[in-house]
C-alpha cells in the first residue's frame, strides 16, 4: 500500500509544476504593465520604474518565475496592494464557506442520485427506469445558473421560504447557516446528480447479472442486504472516482453559484479580484485553486484502491 | 427408494421468451431425490441441467416461466412467497456454484461471506458466528481457518475457494445442496479431493446432494442414481450401477465413450460426439437427439420417444432403438 | 461452462432494443430546433424584428404586445429582437470555439495516435497539465488578463477544448492504425500524408464530429456562465447568458425576462447534447449517455 502511494506521489510532483508555471505564464499575459495598474493614475514614469525594480519586474522572466516559486514554496503567495491582506489570509477566510458549500452539493447530489440508480438499475428496463434515465439526460442540460434562477423564483419569490442571498456563519447561527446554504448546495447537485446516478445504475445493473449476486439470494439474504452490501460496493468504484472528479468540477461551480447567493466563498473572491483588477489576489487564488484541484485528484486515485482491494494487492 | 422423498421436481418446464418465439429450456421433467442420497445429472452444455437447478432454487431470470411444480419438503416452491423462499434458500437449500472466483464476492471477506449466512438464518452473534466459521473452514480442509476470515477470494486458490463456497453452503446444515458442476473450473487433481469432500460431508450430515455435471466420470460411484439429459428432457435415468451396466440411450453410451481412460493405448483417439446440441428455439419434430445418433431410423425423425421403464426396477429410457447390454463399466 | 450456458439462453431471451429507434421523434426534433435557431440567427439582420438596441422607456418590461411579440425588457427594448441576436453571439462562440478544439486537438489527437513515441509523451503530458487546471477559472483568468472580447472568449474556450478533442481522435486512431487497411497502405509505399488523411481521417472524422455537437452544448453553456456574471462577452453585446443574467434583477416582477432567454438556452443546450449523443452511440455505443 505504502509503495502505491509512493508511485503515485512520485507522479504528482511534475503535475504541480507544470501547474504553477502555467499560473505564471497566464499572468504574464497582462498587456501592459503591473505596475502602470497599480500605480493607477499616480503613475508617472518614475514612478513606474521605481516600483518595477522594487518589484523586480525588470528582471527576466524565468528570474521572475523562480523567485515566484520561491516566495510560493516559503508559504508566500502575495499581497494585495488593494486590501494589504495576504493571499493566504485571504483564502484561509473564505475556505471553509467554499467547502461547506461543495461537501454539501455532493452530499445532496449523492442523496439524490443512488437511491434512484439504485431503484431504476432494480427496475432496469421499465417505464421508471427510461423516465428517470431521460431525465437524468435532460438534467444535463440545465447549466447551474439556470437551476439558480429556477431555485431563486420558485423557492426566493413566490414561496418565500428560504432566503435568497445571504450568508450566515456557523458559529453564530447553525439553522441560519444551514438555511443559507439550502438553494446553492442544491443548485450545484441539480447538475451533479445525473451524472452520479447514471454512472452508478450502469455499475449496478452490470454487478446484478454476477454470480456472486445469483449466490447471495441462494443464500437467503434479505434483498436488502443484497443491495447495499453485495451489489452497491463492487459497484461504486465508478461512482467514487467521479464524485472525487466532480468535487473538483464544483470548484469551478462554486463560481457562479457563490456569486448568484452572495457566499462570501474563494469563487466569490476570485471574482472580486477580477472585478478589483486585484492582480496579486488573482494570482495567488487561482494558484491556490489549481493546486487543490490536483491534490484532490490524487486523493481520488488512493480512494479507488481503498475501494478495490484487488488494486491494493495489486491484482486487476 | 425406502428414503422418503425430500425433492420432488414434477413435470417442470421453464419457457424463456425470444424474438424467434418461446425456448424450451426444461421440458417436462421429473425428478426425485430422497435425504442421504445423491442424484447426478448429466448432460452437455445447453442441456438444460443448470436452468433445471434454478428451477429448483426458484432463481430464474426475470423473464422465464416456470410451470410445474417443485415439491420440497412437502410444499411448493414454485407457489411459496418470496420472504418465506428466502427463509428456505440457504438454509435447508443450499447450492455450490461451478466458479468460485464468481460466485464469491471479490470485494467482501471469506469471514463476511460466511458469518452472514449464520447470522441470517441461525441468528448467531458476531462472536458465536465467527467462531463457528472457523469450524466450518477447518472441517472444509482450509489450514489456518482463522487467519482466511479476513482474506478476500482473489487471494486463495482456486481449490481453496471452492472448498469455501461448500463451507457457506453448508453453514446451516441444508437438507438438501445442489452442485451445479462443482469441479469443473478446477484444476484435475483438486477435482477429487473435491468431491471426495462433498461425499463426505453429505454421509455425515445425511443430506440429500443433486449433483449436476457433464462428465459421466464424475458421477459414476459417487451417486445413487443418474438421471442423464439432453435438449432439456430426461433421457435416461436409472440407479447409477444399472446404468453403467445396462444403459439403453445411445446418447448416454456416446458420452461414456467419450471420457478418457486411463489404460487406454496412448494416441487412442477420444471419440467426441459428432454434431452440435439442438438449437433450442427450434425444436425438432422427432427425438432431439436423433441427428446425430448412429442408431436413428426412421422412426426417430417423426416422434419423439416417451420415457419408458425398461426391465429393471428404477430405471426409464426414451428411445426407440435401445442399445443392448453393454459390457465394461465407467471409471 | 454451465454458467456460460446460462447466459447464451439469457442473451437469446432479451433481444436488444433496435438500435434504429433512435434517430425518433426527439432526434429529429432536436435537429430541427438546431437549423431553426441557426438561421432565424443567421438572417437576423434580414428577418422583420424591431432593432435589438431601440429602448422604448415607456414600455420597460412591458408584456406581449403586437408591437413586441415578446415583450420588452428592463430598458424597453424588443424581447424577441434581443433573443435572436442573442442567439447569434451565443451560437458564435458556441460553434467557433470548438472549431478550435477540432482542429488543434483533432490534429494533434491523429498525430499523437499515429506516430506513438516521444512526440505522443509529450502531446498527452502537456494535455495532462492544461486539464489539471479547473477549466473556469482558467477562462476566468485569462480573460481578465486578457481583457473581455467575443474573440478572446472564443478562443480560451476553444482551446480548453483542445485535451478533450486529442483524447477522442487519439483513441480513435489508436484503434485503426492497427487495422489491416493501414498495414496495406504502408506496405504500398503510402506516405505518412497520405495514410493520415486518406485512410484514418476518415474514420476519425466520424466520432470527433459527434464529440463536436457536444463540445458546442457545453461551450455554449460556459460563455452563457461567464456572461450571465458580466466577464464573457462584453456589454453591450449580449449573448443569452447575459439576457439571463439582467433578467436576474427583475425576477419579482418581471421573471419572463430571465426565462425566456433561459429557455432558448435550455432547448439548444438539450439539442446539440441529444444529435451528438446520438451520433456518438452509433459510432460508439458504449460511450453513449442514454
Amino acid at each position: 500500500m505504502l509503495g502505491f502511494v509512493a508511485r503515485r506521489l512520485v507522479y504528482l510532483v511534475p503535475v504541480l509544476v507544470a501547474v504553477s508555471l502555467l499560473t505564471f505564464l497566464i499572468a504574464s499575459l497582462l498587456p501592459g504593465d503591473l505596475a502602470y495598474v497599480i500605480l493607477g493614475d499616480q503613475a508617472t514614469s518614475d514612478k513606474v520604474a521605481a516600483l518595477r525594480h522594487d518589484m523586480g519586474l525588470d528582471q527576466p522572466i524565468w528570474w521572475r518565475y523562480l523567485s515566484w516559486l520561491g516566495h510560493v514554496l516559503q508559504g508566500d503567495f502575495g499581497r494585495s496592494f488593494r486590501t494589504g491582506q495576504t493571499v493566504l489570509q485571504a483564502v484561509a477566510e473564505r475556505l471553509p464557506v467554499s467547502i461547506e458549500l461543495m461537501l454539501l452539493a455532493e452530499l445532496a447530489a449523492l442523496a439524490i442520485g443512488i437511491p434512484l440508480a439504485i431503484a431504476c438499475a432494480v427496475r432496469s428496463g421499465s417505464a421508471f427506469d427510461r423516465f428517470m434515465t431521460g431525465s437524468a439526460f435532460g438534467m444535463l442540460s440545465v447549466p447551474a445558473f439556470l437551476s439558480a434562477i429556477l431555485l431563486i423564483y420558485l423557492f426566493a419569490v413566490e414561496l418565500r421560504w428560504l432566503p435568497a442571498t445571504g450568508y450566515v456563519p456557523f458559529a453564530e447561527d447553525p439553522i441560519g447557516n444551514l438555511r443559507c446554504f439550502v438553494l446553492p448546495a442544491l443548485t450545484l447537485a441539480l447538475g451533479e446528480w445525473p451524472v452520479l446516478m447514471r454512472v452508478l445504475r450502469s455499475d449496478m445493473i452490470a454487478t446484478l447479472q454476477e454470480d456472486y449476486i445469483a449466490m447471495a439470494r441462494a443464500k437467503g439474504l434479505k434483498p436488502s442486504r443484497i443491495l447495499l452490501v453485495h451489489a452497491l460496493k463492487p459497484s461504486s468504484l465508478t461512482l467514487v472516482t467521479v464524485t472525487g472528479i466532480n468535487i473538483g468540477r464544483l470548484i469551478g461551480g462554486t463560481v457562479i453559484v457563490e456569486s448568484i447567493f452572495a457566499l462570501p466563498g474563494i469563487g466569490r473572491l476570485l471574482l472580486g479580484a477580477i472585478f478589483t483588477r486585484d492582480l496579486v489576489i488573482l494570482q495567488g487564488t487561482v494558484l491556490f485553486v489549481a493546486l487543490g484541484y490536483v491534490l484532490i485528484n490524487f486523493v481520488v486515485d488512493l480512494l479507488y484502491a481503498v475501494l478495490d482491494p484487488r488494486i491494493r494487492h495489486g491484482h486487476a | 427408494m425406502n428414503e422418503p422423498v425430500l425433492l420432488s421436481v414434477e413435470d417442470a418446464s421453464v419457457e424463456l421468451p425470444t424474438p424467434r418465439g418461446n425456448l424450451r429450456a426444461v421440458d417436462h421433467v421429473d425428478l426425485a431425490v430422497g435425504a442421504g442420497r445423491t442424484l447426478g445429472v448429466v448432460g452437455e452444455s445447453g442441456c438444460g441441467k443448470t436452468m433445471l437447478s434454478r428451477a429448483i432454487l426458484q432463481l430464474l431470470p426475470k423473464k422465464a416461466k416456470l410451470s410445474g411444480r417443485v415439491m420440497f419438503d412437502g410444499q411448493d416452491l414454485a407457489r411459496l412467497d418470496p420472504e418465506r423462499l428466502r427463509k428456505l434458500r440457504g438454509r435447508s437449500l443450499a447450492v455450490v456454484f461451478q466458479d468460485p472466483m464468481t460466485s464469491l464476492n471479490p470485494v467482501l471477506t471469506i469471514g463476511t461471506q460466511l458469518i452472514e449466512t449464520l447470522q441470517e438464518h441461525l441468528e448467531l452473534d458476531s462472536l458465536a458466528a465467527k467462531k463457528r466459521s472457523a469450524e466450518l473452514l477447518a472441517a472444509v480442509g482450509i489450514p489456518a481457518p482463522e487467519q482466511r476470515l479476513t482474506q478476500y477470494p482473489h487471494q486463495l486458490s482456486g481449490g481453496m475457494r471452492q472448498r469455501v463456497a461448500i463451507a457457506i453452503a453448508l453453514s446451516c446444515e441444508p437438507k438438501l445442496l445442489i452442485a451445479d458442476e462443482p469441479t469443473t473450473a478446477l484444476d484435475v487433481t483438486i477435482q477429487a479431493q473435491i468431491l471426495d469432500l462433498l461425499a463426505r460431508e453429505q454421509r455425515r450430515r445425511h443430506m440429500a446432494m443433486i449433483l449436476i455435471t457433464h462428465d459421466l466420470g464424475v458421477v459414476a460411484g459417487r451417486t445413487d442414481e443418474v438421471a442423464v439429459m439432453y435438449a432439456g428432457r430426461v433421457v435416461e435415468r436409472a440407479p447409477t450401477p444399472e446404468l453403467f451396466k445396462r444403459m439403453r440411450m445411445p446418447y448416454t453410451e456416446a458420452l461414456l465413450a467419450a471420457i478418457p481412460k486411463i489404460d487406454a493405448a496412448p494416441h487412442t483417439p477420444l471419440p467426441a460426439i459428432s454434431g452440435r446440441p439442438p438449437d433450442p428455439t427450434r425444436p425438432l419434430q422427432g427425438c432431439s437427439f436423433s441427428p446425430r445418433c448412429r442408431y436413428a431410423a426412421g422412426r426417430c425423425f417423426q416422434e419423439k420417444p416417451p420415457l419408458a421403464a425398461a426391465e429393471s426396477p428404477g430405471h426409464q429410457y426414451a428411445c426407440f432403438h435401445p442399445i443392448g447390454i453393454m459390457a465394461g463399466a465407467g471409471t | 461452462m454451465a454458467t456460460l450456458e446460462l447466459r447464451i439462453d439469457e442473451d437469446v431471451a432479451t433481444s436488444p432494443v433496435a438500435r434504429t429507434r433512435r434517430l425518433g421523434l426527439l432526434f429529429w426534433m432536436a435537429v430541427g430546433w438546431m437549423i431553426f435557431v441557426f438561421v432565424a440567427a443567421a438572417l437576423a439582420n434580414v428577418l422583420p424584428l424591431p432593432s435589438p438596441t431601440d429602448m422604448d422607456m415607456l414600455e420597460r418590461r412591458g408584456p406581449a404586445s403586437m408591437a413586441h411579440w415578446l415583450g420588452t425588457d428592463g430598458l424597453g427594448r424588443d424581447e424577441l429582437a434581443r433573443l435572436i441576436y442573442g442567439a447569434r453571439i451565443s451560437l458564435t462562440v458556441g460553434l467557433c470555439g470548438p472549431v478550435i478544439g477540432l482542429t488543434i486537438g483533432g490534429a494533434l489527437g491523429m498525430l499523437a495516435g499515429y506516430f506513438r513515441g516521444r512526440f505522443e509523451s509529450v502531446v498527452v503530458g502537456s494535455m495532462d497539465v492544461l486539464l489539471a487546471f479547473p477549466p473556469l477559472i482558467l477562462a476566468l483568468a485569462v480573460t481578465a488578463y486578457l481583457g473581455q472580447s467575443v474573440l478572446n472568449l472564443t478562443c480560451i474556450l476553444g482551446v480548453l477544448g483542445i485535451p478533450a478533442f486529442m483524447r477522442v481522435a487519439r483513441a480513435a486512431t489508436l484503434t485503426l492504425a492497427r487495422r489491416e487497411f493501414v498495414i496495406a497502405a504502408q506496405a504500398l509505399g503510402a506516405t505518412h500524408a497520405r495514410i493520415l488523411l486518406r485512410e484514418l481521417l476518415p474514420n476519425v472524422l466520424l466520432p470527433l464530429l459527434a464529440f463536436f455537437l457536444l463540445g458546442v452544448a457545453v461551450t455554449i453553456v460556459v460563455e452563457g456562465a461567464l456572461s450571465f456574471l458580466g466577464l464573457g462577452v462584453p456589454p453591450p453585446i449580449s449573448s443569452w447568458g447575459s439576457m439571463i443574467g439582467e433578467g436576474r434583477e427583475s425576477l419579482e416582477v418581471a421573471p419572463q425576462l430571465a426565462f425566456i432567454p433561459a429557455i432558448a438556452l435550455f432547448l439548444t443546450v438539450l439539442s446539440f447534447n441529444l444529435v451528438g449523443d446520438t451520433l456518438q452511440a452509433l459510432t460508439n455505443p458504449r460511450q453513449s449517455a442514454l
